[in-house]
């Protein structure tokens, strides 16, 4: 034993308390610069964020609302019924050829009643006002109801996509003297219809719930027959990856014997977690459809593929919140005799629940999201033009993607669709958020402490 | 240092023996971790295995219930009886020795259920019970067994968990005495516990002797002393001395065991 610490003859090896030497004071400054450095790349990064859905929000709120045009129809007998029984099966040979020159005159009528001063005095001038489905609503509610044939019922129908751009400011003035779809009277014209109150915008439920439509007509372009094609295909992935994804799981992480072939099948789980999603795409296109003749662009060949790339990820999770359940618990169980299936099935799996619920809510969230192998079995393109109808047509019948479908909407060339296509983008985020939301929640709500 | 060990005139009857361990041989891999080990476990006795960390000691224990076949690498060479019975005979379904042979742990583990889940679960799976009413009687036989039942017999719907460290481990120990075993393995039951807690269970390891053959490994020497009639000495894989508790600790044969009990190895 030495008493040195208390000899004072012994010089002091550290300086005062009360300022820092300059080994601590390179040393803190050290600390504030790696804070700094590390609240820099946050506010980056909510930077870009606070871009980007600004930019989604910007371009694509737009397409929630929309312009239509509501005026009184006179339904001549003359035109849709000539021989005047009223019965829907003669009156369905009048094609929509025979109702536009109808909803054309109202048109005008209504421009006349309200004493609007413009040069287009013919009822043809009024069809570029007009979206090209306006004949066909008329003619699905007149064949739905053939009393209203000879009566005036007032339909509110959509303008063409070129007044719905004018009033959203898509569409300038400066460029329609190369428009041939309209020009600077039409818009006059709007403007008068506008405050006269014919022509007016609202809430768009056709987008979010209607189909797709072809090229000439965007404003009648919806999601929601791609959401249907979505929902099946989430469907199948949900039945198929999660007890898939949870048995293997289970099985390599409690039964299997450590040896070189789980290792090998370990190494290869995470080999395909990173396998780039087109290759599953091309994959499924190769046995799914060539190989077992499945019909192509069906959301069952589309759910099958998203499950192939789904697996590895609820594998990978479901794995990680099975490792992270306390080896004390198995010990526990197997102590008073359980056998390992029940120390499994009734411990340790309960305890995992939260981890494989939310590992699963999140594969699905990237299935949701997933476009690339969808184009390669034929699930992008003109194809979500008819709710499916029943089950089982929504799980065969060709259909599309809400990914999928915004991606066909990007490659379209009337600029109205490029609206659409960020509308599904935010009608495609407000799905994953939700997702992500439940999955959190889950986990915060059934997560036990041990 | 440590107080002389008390040792309470406690009759060591002869009696009979409940696990007869011959020529017992435990590898990890390559590593030889036991080494040779024969061991007389007596039943209606509490039989004390001390030695120093990683002495083998706890894999001994844990070769008494096949615990060990849990890890793949474990191989176990050599012959343990119970009741005369090869517990290491292929026809042996370990979880039906492990309804024998009962074990507790280091770490108090409840399961993240209920107190009287915890205790039912054993009774549950092996069908101890016909209905409810004598599932509960079996619960409330075993949590007064285990010494805890006046301090949750008000909130047996309380997550196991939520207890003290303690009452923790007086819980786990009614949980492995409700499958009614024969012999109880409890691996340093105390070693996470406060003296009053120690105490406790102590005691209770103590009645426990009434019944069941009761195996016990521990760092504490004052506890082997205390609680134990025979006591084993491991160092390195080996046993090296087994005898009474009375003769290890007053006038042991080998000087290993002397130099630990007395501190100078360890």
């Amino acid at each position: 034993m030495t008493d040195a610490s208390i000899n004072p003859a012994v010089p002091k090896r550290h300086g005062s308390l009360m300022s820092a030497d300059a080994r601590t004071a390179k040393r803190n400054a050290a600390e504030k610069r790696f804070q700094m450095y590390g609240m820099a790349a946050i506010g980056a990064g909510l930077f870009f964020l606070v871009v980007l859905i600004g930019a989604i929000l910007s371009s694509g709120i737009g397409a929630f609302q929309q312009t239509f045009i509501t005026v009184p129809v006179y339904l001549d007998e003359a035109k849709l019924d000539k021989k005047g029984n009223r019965d829907p099966a003669e009156m369905a040979k009048v094609s929509t050829f025979g109702y536009n020159p109808l909803i054309q005159k109202a048109v005008l009528a209504a421009v006349e009643e309200a004493g609007i001063e413009t040069p287009l005095k013919k009822s043809k001038n009024m069809k570029a006002l007009l979206s090209a489905s306006a004949a066909a609503q008329v003619r699905d509610v007149v064949l739905a109801n053939p009393d209203m044939v000879g009566q005036t019922v007032e339909f509110r129908m959509l303008a063409s996509s070129r007044v719905d751009g004018y009033l959203k400011g898509r569409v300038q003035r400066e460029d329609v003297a190369r428009d041939k779809n309209i020009d600077a009277e039409h818009l006059d014209l709007t403007d008068a219809l506008r405050e006269a109150g014919i022509v007016s915008k609202g809430f768009n439920a056709g987008f979010i719930f209607g189909a797709d439509a072809s090229e000439s007509r965007p404003e009648q372009a919806g999601l929601g027959v791609s959401m249907l094609g979505s929902f099946f295909m989430m469907i199948v992935v949900l039945v198929l990856s999660l007890p898939i994804g949870v048995a293997a799981s289970i099985y390599l992480e409690e039964f299997a014997p450590q040896n070189r072939w789980t290792d090998l099948i370990e190494v290869n789980i995470a080999n395909l977690a990173a396998v780039p999603s087109i290759v599953f795409g091309i994959l499924g296109l190769a046995v799914f459809i060539q190989f077992a003749h499945l019909p192509q662009s069906a959301p069952l060949v589309g759910g099958l593929v998203l499950t192939l790339m789904t697996l590895p990820t609820i594998i990978i999770s479901t794995r990680a919140s099975l490792k992270a359940v306390p080896p004390s618990i198995r010990d526990a169980a197997l102590g008073i005799g359980a056998s390992k299936m029940q120390a499994t099935f009734h411990h340790v799996l309960p305890l995992a629940m939260p981890g494989i619920l939310t590992g699963t809510i999140i594969g699905l969230a990237q299935a949701l999201g997933e476009t690339a192998p969808l184009l390669l079995i034929g699930m992008v393109g003109y194809i979500a033009t008819n709710v499916p109808d029943g089950i089982a047509a929504g799980f065969l019948s060709p259909n599309s993607a809400m990914p999928a479908q915004i991606y066909e909407w990007a490659k379209r060339a009337d600029p109205a669709y490029y609206e659409r296509a960020w509308g599904g983008i935010i009608i495609l985020l407000v799905f994953l958020l939700t997702m992500n939301l439940i999955a959190i929640i889950l986990r915060r709500r059934f997560e036990r402490r041990w | 240092m440590y107080d002389a060990p008390l040792f309470t005139e406690r009759d060591v009857t002869a009696n009979t023996i409940k696990i007869g361990a011959r020529g017992v041989q435990v590898f990890y891999g390559d590593t030889h971790a036991i080494r040779d080990v024969d061991v007389d476990i007596e039943d209606k006795t509490v039989t004390a295995f001390i030695g120093p960390s990683g002495c083998g000691k706890s894999t001994f224990l844990r070769t008494l219930n096949r615990m060990n076949d849990t890890i793949d690498i474990c191989r176990v060479e050599g012959d343990i009886r119970l009741d005369g019975e090869d517990i290491y005979d292929k026809r042996v379904d370990p979880v039906q020795l492990r309804a024998k042979v009962g074990m507790v742990f280091q770490k108090p583990n409840p399961f993240p259920k209920s107190i009287y889940d915890n205790v039912a679960y054993g009774p549950r799976i092996h069908g101890l019970a016909k209905n409810k009413a004598e599932l509960d009687e079996i619960v409330e036989k075993a949590l007064r067994r285990g010494a805890i039942w006046d301090e949750v017999k008000d909130r047996l719907t309380a997550p196991g968990t939520g207890l003290s460290g303690g009452q923790q481990q007086r819980l786990c120990i009614a949980r492995a005495i409700a499958t009614e075993p024969e012999v109880l393995l409890m691996d340093e039951p105390c070693s996470a516990l406060d003296p009053i807690a120690t105490a406790q269970v102590e005691e209770l390891i103590d009645e426990l002797r009434q019944n069941y053959s009761v195996v016990i490994v521990t760092h504490s020497m004052q506890q082997a002393a205390r609680v134990s009639q025979k006591t084993a000495f491991f160092h390195l894989g080996n046993l090296v001395e087994f005898g009474e508790t009375a003769q290890i600790f007053t006038n042991p044969e080998d000087p290993r065991t002397e130099s630990y009990i007395t501190g100078r190895i360890g």
